[in-house]
Formats: C-alpha cells, sequence, structure tokens
C-alpha cells in the first residue's frame, strides 16, 4: 500500500477576506468614494535590535492623482532610508505563510503493517500561495523631499495639528474629516510624518500599472504600528497582516491579547473543492474575530526559517529576505537558494474596529520559538473495496466504523469553527 | 505576590478572639483572621484556571506542575537546611502559582528552574532579616532578561473592564487581609495619574486611558505583586514613596523608552531602595496573621 501524501492547495490570498475598508497605517487620502478603499493593509516588518525595516503594500485603487499616504515615523528619514520594494517579497511571504490545507489519502485499512504506519504524517506541501513662511505660520517645517521610485515624498515636523492638516490640504492633499485630532497624539510625541504622493511621470517610466510597495527604516525602541491614524474614515472593522521578519522568536502584541487560530484539526474533504478552503477561512476568521470582539491579535504563522527539516514551504531565500528589509543575513547571490536562514517569521492577522482599538499596536519580540502555522487537515478515506479485504474482514469494518467516526467529528469541528448549519455539513459530507 | 514569613518572623500567632456573642461576628472574626495567603493561593489558582481555560495561555499542565514540585521541594530544603520552625509553605504555593500564571517557556525546565531559584531567593538574599526581592517578581525578570526561550506576555489577559473589576474586588480582599492595601492603591493612584496626564497632553480620547488601566497585566501586579508586605518598606510614609517610585520608573521605561513590562521591572530594579528607607524609617516588620497551617 503507498500513502499518498499531502498536496494542498489553499489558495487564500490574504487580500481575499477582508471587508472594503478605509486605510493603512497612516491612511490614503483622497476622495472618499469608494475607489479609495483598500482591503487588507499588509505590512512586512523587520526588527533587529532599535532598528526597524517597514514595506507596506498598496493596493490603493483609486485614481493615482488622487493617491496619498501618511505614516508617523519617528525620525527623520534620509533618502537612502526610503526605497521601493518588489511587490513579489509580499506573495513569497504571503505563500509561504497563508493558511493552508494539507490531504492525506488512507492507506488499505486490511494491511495491518501499512495502516499503523498510516497514522505518521508526513510533512505537507503547502499551499501554491498566491497565496516655507506660511509652513512656519502653520507650524509645519518640511524636513525633506524625495523622489523615490514612482513616489514624491515629504518629511513633515508639526508643532500644531490645526497646521498639518491645514498644510496637507493646501498641498493638494485630501485630508478625512477628523485628521487633525488623529494627528495630534503623534504630533505631541514629537513624531515625524512621512508623506508620499504619486509622481505621474515617474510612475509613467516605471511601467507598471501597480504603485509597487515603499519601504523605510529608521531606528527607534518604539516596536509599533500607528493603526490608529488609519482608522479616521473607517466604517466598521478593518484587517491588517503583518509579517513580522525577526531574530528572536514569536513576536506578539504587549497592549492586545494575542491568540492563536484554531488550527491543526481534521474537516470534511468537501473544502478541497475549488473556493471552500477560501470560503471556509473567511468563515472561520469571521466568527473567530466577532467571538473575541475584534480586540484580539491572531497569530496565524510563526515559523523559525533556521529550522526547517522538511520544510513546509520554501523558506525565503537570502536574497528575498534582503529585498525585505533583512540585513543580517548574507547576501550570497542566490547560491545558497532556498535553505535555511537565521530569521523568524511572524504572521499576525488583526481586525479591528475603531473602539476595540483604541491604542496603536504595540509589539515585542519573545523567545518563544515553538513553531506554529494554521493547517487543516483532510483525510481521504480509503477507496478499495471489501473484496480486498478478504481475510481481514474484522480490520475493514473496524475501519469503515472509525472512518464514519472521524467525519462526524471533522463536520461537528467545521460547524463549530464557522457557524454553518451541521445537517448542510453533512449533506455535503455524504455527496 | 506577598511572600512568607520565616525564620523568626514571629508570625502566626492569631488575634486571640475577644468574646464574641453572636456567630456571624464570629465568623467574621475567623476569616479576618484567616492567613491572607490562603486567599491569595485560592485567588491566584482561580486566576490560573480562568488563564488556562478561557484565555488559552499558552502554558501546559506540565509546566505548571513541575513548578509546584520545584518550588515546595526548595522550600522544604531551605526549612531542613537552616532548621526553620515557622516557616510553612503557603508562600511557596504562591510563588508556584505566580510563576506558572505570569511566565511562559516553551520548554519544560524553566518553569521549575525560576520556581526554585525564586523561593532559594527567599532564603538567599536577605538584608536584616527581610528578604529583598518578591520572589515572583524575581521569576518573571530571569524569564525576561536571562533565561533562554522563556519569556512573559503582558497582553495575555487582554482588557476588559468587567475582568477589570473582578481582579480589583479579589484584590482588594486579599490586600486588606494583608494590612498593605496602602501600597497597592498609592502605585495605582500615582501610574493612573500619569497615563491621565499623558493621555490629556497627547489629546487621546479617555478609552486609551481605560483601555491601559484594564489590562489584567496591571491589575494583577498591583495587587498581587507590589503589595507584597515582606517586600516594601516597613513604614507607612516610605511605603506610598516607594510605590509612587515604582509607578514612575514603570511609566517612563513604557513610554517614554518604550520598553515592555514596565512595572515589572520598576519594582525589580526599586527593590534597593527597601533596605534603604527601612533603614532610614525604621518600623516594625509585617507579621502574617492567622491561623496558617504550619507543618
Amino acid at each position: 500500500m503507498r500513502i499518498t501524501a499531502a498536496a494542498a492547495l489553499a489558495a487564500l490570498s490574504a487580500a481575499a477576506f477582508a471587508p472594503p475598508a478605509a486605510a493603512f497605517c497612516g491612511f490614503f487620502v483622497g476622495k472618499a468614494d469608494a475607489s479609495l478603499f483598500n482591503e487588507a493593509s499588509q505590512v512586512v516588518m523587520v526588527r533587529d535590535g532599535g532598528k526597524t525595516t517597514l514595506t507596506m503594500l498598496n493596493d490603493y485603487k483609486g485614481a493615482l492623482t488622487e493617491f496619498a499616504l501618511v505614516v508617523p515615523v519617528p525620525a527623520v528619514l534620509k533618502r537612502d532610508d526610503i526605497r521601493v520594494a518588489d511587490k513579489a517579497v509580499f506573495d513569497r511571504i504571503d505563500a509561504y505563510s497563508a493558511p493552508r490545507l494539507a490531504e492525506y489519502y488512507d492507506a488499505n485499512p486490511c494491511d495491518r503493517r501499512l495502516y499503523d504506519r498510516m497514522r505518521v504524517e508526513s510533512a505537507p506541501r503547502p499551499s501554491a500561495g498566491r497565496s516655507g513662511s506660511q509652513e512656519k505660520a502653520l507650524g509645519v517645517e518640511v524636513e525633506a523631499r524625495y523622489t523615490v521610485g514612482e513616489y514624491d515624498i515629504v518629511i513633515l515636523s508639526a508643532s500644531q495639528s490645526d497646521g498639518l492638516e491645514t498644510w496637507l490640504v493646501q498641498n493638494g492633499y485630501r485630508i478625512p474629516a477628523g485628521a487633525a485630532r488623529a494627528l495630534r497624539p503623534y504630533i505631541q510625541q514629537n513624531m515625524k510624518f512621512f508623506v508620499a504622493k504619486v509622481n505621474l511621470k515617474e510612475q509613467a517610466k516605471t511601467g507598471y500599472s501597480y504603485l509597487r510597495p515603499l519601504q523605510f527604516r529608521f531606528e527607534s525602541a518604539r516596536f509599533m504600528l500607528p493603526v490608529r491614524l488609519g482608522m479616521i474614515n473607517a466604517q466598521g472593522p478593518q484587517d491588517l497582516i503583518v509579517y513580522v521578519l525577526s531574530r528572536v522568536g514569536r513576536v506578539e502584541s504587549t497592549n492586545y491579547r494575542t491568540v492563536k487560530l484554531p488550527a491543526n484539526m481534521e474537516l470534511p474533504t468537501f473544502l478541497k473543492q475549488p473556493g471552500e478552503f477560501t470560503r471556509f477561512y473567511r468563515a472561520m476568521f469571521d466568527r473567530q474575530a466577532g467571538r473575541e470582539k475584534h480586540s484580539v491579535v491572531f497569530t496565524e504563522y510563526f515559523w523559525d526559517m533556521a529550522w526547517c527539516d522538511p520544510c513546509a514551504a520554501n523558506p525565503l531565500t537570502a536574497a528575498e529576505l534582503r529585498e525585505a528589509g533583512v540585513t543580517w543575513v548574507a547576501d550570497d547571490g542566490g547560491r545558497r537558494g532556498p535553505g535555511a536562514q537565521p530569521v523568524v517569521l511572524t504572521r499576525l492577522h488583526v481586525r479591528y474596529t475603531k473602539e476595540t482599538f483604541p491604542e496603536d499596536l504595540v509589539l515585542h519580540e519573545t523567545k518563544d520559538r515553538e513553531n506554529f502555522q494554521t493547517r487543516y487537515v483532510l483525510r481521504h478515506p480509503w477507496q478499495g473495496s471489501v473484496f480486498q479485504c478478504v481475510g481481514a474482514l474484522d480490520a475493514y469494518w473496524r475501519y469503515r466504523g472509525s472512518v464514519a467516526e472521524r467525519e462526524e467529528r471533522a463536520a461537528q469541528q467545521l460547524a463549530s469553527l464557522t457557524g454553518w448549519d451541521i445537517a448542510d455539513i453533512r449533506r455535503r459530507q455524504s455527496r | 505576590m506577598p511572600a512568607i514569613a520565616v525564620a523568626g518572623a514571629g508570625g502566626g500567632a492569631v488575634a486571640s478572639a475577644a468574646p464574641a456573642p453572636r456567630p456571624a461576628a464570629r465568623a467574621w472574626q475567623a476569616w479576618r483572621g484567616l492567613d491572607a495567603r490562603l486567599f491569595q493561593i485560592l485567588f491566584l489558582g482561580s486566576l490560573l484556571l480562568f488563564g488556562a481555560l478561557l484565555r488559552d495561555f499558552a502554558l501546559r499542565w506540565e509546566q505548571v506542575a513541575l513548578a509546584f514540585a520545584a518550588g515546595l521541594a526548595a522550600q522544604a530544603f531551605w526549612i531542613r537546611a537552616l532548621g526553620l520552625r515557622n516557616a510553612g509553605y503557603l508562600s511557596a504555593l504562591v510563588t508556584c502559582l505566580g510563576t506558572s500564571i505570569l511566565v511562559r517557556a516553551d520548554s519544560l525546565w524553566v518553569h521549575p528552574l525560576l520556581a526554585a531559584v525564586a523561593m532559594s531567593s527567599k532564603f538567599a538574599i536577605r538584608i536584616r532579616g527581610k528578604h529583598v526581592f518578591n520572589p515572583a517578581n524575581l521569576a518573571v525578570i530571569l524569564a525576561i532578561a536571562a533565561v533562554p526561550g522563556a519569556w512573559a506576555s503582558p497582553g495575555q489577559w487582554g482588557s476588559d473592564v468587567l475582568i477589570g473589576l473582578w481582579f480589583v474586588c479579589l484584590g482588594v480582599t486579599v490586600t486588606t487581609g494583608a494590612k498593605r492595601l496602602d501600597v497597592a492603591w498609592a502605585f495605582l493612584g500615582a501610574y493612573a495619574a500619569l497615563l491621565a496626564a499623558r493621555m490629556l497632553i497627547l489629546g487621546q480620547p479617555p478609552a486609551v486611558l481605560i483601555h491601559q488601566l484594564s489590562g489584567g497585566a496591571l491589575l494583577l501586579f498591583t495587587f498581587f505583586m507590589i503589595s507584597d508586605p515582606m517586600t516594601t518598606p516597613n513604614r507607612r510614609a516610605p511605603r506610598l514613596v516607594y510605590a509612587a517610585l515604582v509607578a514612575a520608573f514603570a511609566f517612563v521605561w513604557q513610554f517614554l523608552l518604550f520598553e515592555t513590562n514596565g512595572p515589572v521591572w520598576g519594582l525589580f530594579l526599586l527593590t534597593p531602595l527597601v533596605p534603604l528607607f527601612d533603614w532610614l524609617w525604621p518600623g516594625a516588620k509585617h507579621a502574617w496573621q492567622g491561623a496558617a497551617p504550619r507543618r
């Protein structure tokens, strides 16, 4: 008998499951029409001691002339601290860390030797993821101006929130109402503002039809994401996915609960059908987030890339990690290829509302190195017939009984994770 | 977590019951006469269960069992080695519970090691007959700063005002019994005042302050760690000053230096002030009251 193991499919783009939401850490400024709504914001955060590199994915879909991004930063950034990054980095990290399905096929239950071995799980392959003067009057100072790739960037410091709001309006950034109030805490903490808009000429030169991710780095003890600013014009819950690459261990929040999503359970095999896993994951996440009243941070994935035998997915190469902002892996010119790297990746998924996340998200790095993945198992029953079991009928009937039991368990599991109707699930199972 | 009165503490004398005609009054006196650590054990135990069952603490039962085994063994060792008569096991239980609730680890050896070290510190690190470090505080600091594969999760309780109030109720009972309510409230008052000032200066909405104050970690610290009568100054005035200093340190650490676990670090780093304050302003050392079972 052979153990046909593991094929997995989870096609689940991070962006696939967010309700439309208004913003990022920082906010897109523009006409308040639907075209500027972005879906799940995605950030890659590299943390090494007091050094932070942030890469922000722009899935902005409105008119380029209207695009603007405002992010509070702890220091005035230099030209060298800002670059545009390759969007493929997000695709790779998403694919590597996305929630996944693993499939197993039962062996012939009448072959005892192999039946016992069947329970030993082999490592599933992961999902192919697509997985001047007036300024002075306003108390605003332009600390620096750069053009980086398709972006025109200014770094502002401000002494009054009203002044900053006025400056932004006068300079063609459309600020949502209430911005001054949201900006004030950052001004009071003497933070600077990283403000970007699209340089249309440069954008045309790039030849890309999309905006590339902006990446910048700074040194500061602050290990946080300014999520509050993005909530100014938010309606309802927003999703944020943070990929943190660090050296030591799992990253979690210090001012909100960090919770692992329920995972590693067996679910009905019909989830293999196209689109079903995405539908399941979205329903499951909705339910878990609702159960926690949108006030927790979920861990979707944590993996130590230095220890990888066997690998759940091809870990990022040194070149890819460097593109994401990891400075401590040696640039080997791609010689090493995929393999173990001294980097740990934490994937956090937050669904927050204005009310449930009154403070910015503060993070810290623990020394936890226990790997975790949101992985769900499908186990296909053996498809042979009773005639292949002549001579071992007792084993055959025992096996049939155990399959019925575990399918019922899987159905109940699915119902409790998603809130779907158990009768529907059983019906679909029996098809 | 309030710890123990060991060698020569002279604790253990129950306030002799004056004639108490009514059963209710008798029951009240009996209640007041109980060792406060019994309440602590009860409350910390329920917190541990709450965390493990409802808050999916990343904690394994083996870690808890090993922490208890090692903590109690350490206590037994010191009792025998030093020939102590009055020392019991209540505060060892408190320490083991505290270690289990506050320390996280990805291995099995961290909890027993820290429980044993924390218990031993009470006997090994003493100034003028008083142990210096709050054992659970020491355990958390070692976990954060020294032990590989160990950490603390200040966010693990979430911020739920109802839970916060629940904690306060529990804590009030314990600290009232321990007669050191003042240090808890002085700390909480000073810390809340600093947070409120920050909120006003930054122009944040009150929701921020409520969120910060209703975190379980802060309340646990307030009512079960800094309120330890054995590791705070003996006299009231220095005790209040000490509490305020810890609050100020915690605030600076967390909101100006952007480090984590401010209160825990504050208590640890300012611990040397306690023997200094006791030397400058001598007072009677706390003695655990109550009919604590003695070995």
